[in-house]
C-alpha cells in the first residue's frame, strides 16, 4: 500500500476544527472587547507576557495558533477546489507551506518572550 | 430502445465556478467551508499580536491601542460571525462524524450535539473568566 500523509493532515484539520470550535468565539470576543471600551486583564502587558512566557501558557498559545493554521490551510485547499481551482498540487503546497511557516514563526516568537 | 437512450445521453451541466449558487443547501455548505478564511485570518492576527508582545511593552501598548479602534471592531465582528458559524456547523455534524454506540443502540444525535454546546458554553465562560473579563 502506498504511503499517504492524508491521515496526518486530516487529523490536524479535525483537531484544529474541534479546538477552534470550542475556543475561537470566546477568544475573538476577548480581543474584540477593547473596541467596546472594555480592557480584559489578560491583555495587560505584564499579565500576557507572564502567561505566554510560562511553558504551559506558551503551549496553549502555540496549540491554538498551530491547529487554527492547519485547520484553515486544509479546508482552504478543499474549498479552492470547490470554487473551481484545479491546480491542487500548487494549492496544497502553498497552503501547507504557509501553515508550516506560521507554526515555526509562532515557536520563534514564543521563545523570544 | 437502448439505441434511443444512448443517442441522446443526458448530460447534467455543472458550472465550475458557480455551482453552489444553485441551491441553499450548497450555499450553506460553501458558507461553512469559507469560515476557514476567517479562522486562518484570526490565527495570523494572533501571530501579529505575539510579535508585538515579543517586541516589548511599547510595541504591545500601541497594538492594544489599535485594538480600541473602529477597524479592529469591524474585523472582530466579521471574524466573530464566521467563528460562530464554524462552531455551530462543526458541532451539528458531530453525530455523523463520530457516532457513539451504547450497547445495541446509538446515542441520539441531539445528546451528542447538546453535550458539545454545553462544553462550549463552559469553556467560553471559564476562558473569559480566567482572562479577567468578569
Amino acid at each position: 500500500m502506498a504511503k499517504s500523509n492524508k491521515p496526518i493532515i486530516w487529523g490536524l484539520f479535525a483537531a484544529g476544527g474541534t479546538v477552534t470550535a470550542f475556543v475561537a468565539p470566546a477568544l475573538v470576543l476577548l480581543t474584540l472587547l477593547p473596541a467596546l471600551g472594555v480592557m480584559p486583564e489578560l491583555l495587560g502587558y505584564d499579565k500576557l507576557r507572564s502567561f505566554s512566557g510560562h511553558w504551559l501558557g506558551g503551549l496553549v498559545v502555540f496549540g491554538v495558533i498551530f491547529l487554527s493554521l492547519w485547520h484553515a490551510a486544509h479546508r482552504l485547499r478543499i474549498t479552492l477546489h470547490d470554487f473551481g481551482v484545479r491546480a491542487d498540487l500548487l494549492v496544497a503546497t502553498a497552503v501547507y507551506l504557509a501553515a508550516a511557516a506560521g507554526t515555526v514563526y509562532a515557536v520563534y516568537l514564543l521563545l523570544r518572550i | 430502445m437502448e439505441d434511443q437512450m444512448s443517442s441522446k445521453p443526458y448530460i447534467r451541466e455543472v458550472p465550475r465556478y458557480s455551482w453552489f449558487l444553485r441551491q441553499p443547501r450548497y450555499m450553506r455548505y460553501m458558507l461553512r467551508e469559507v469560515t476557514c478564511i476567517f479562522i486562518g485570518a484570526y490565527a495570523v492576527f494572533l501571530l501579529v499580536a505575539l510579535r508585538r508582545l515579543s517586541e516589548g511593552r511599547e510595541a504591545w501598548e500601541s497594538f492594544v491601542q489599535m485594538l480600541t479602534g473602529p477597524a479592529s471592531l469591524v474585523f472582530h465582528l466579521i471574524v466573530l460571525a464566521f467563528a460562530l458559524y464554524h462552531t455551530t456547523s462543526w458541532f451539528n455534524v458531530t453525530p455523523k462524524a463520530m457516532p457513539i454506540q451504547a450497547g445495541e443502540d446509538f446515542v441520539p444525535g441531539a445528546v451528542i450535539v447538546g453535550a458539545h454546546y454545553a462544553v462550549w458554553l463552559a469553556v467560553s465562560v471559564v476562558l473569559l473568566f480566567l482572562a479577567g473579563v468578569f
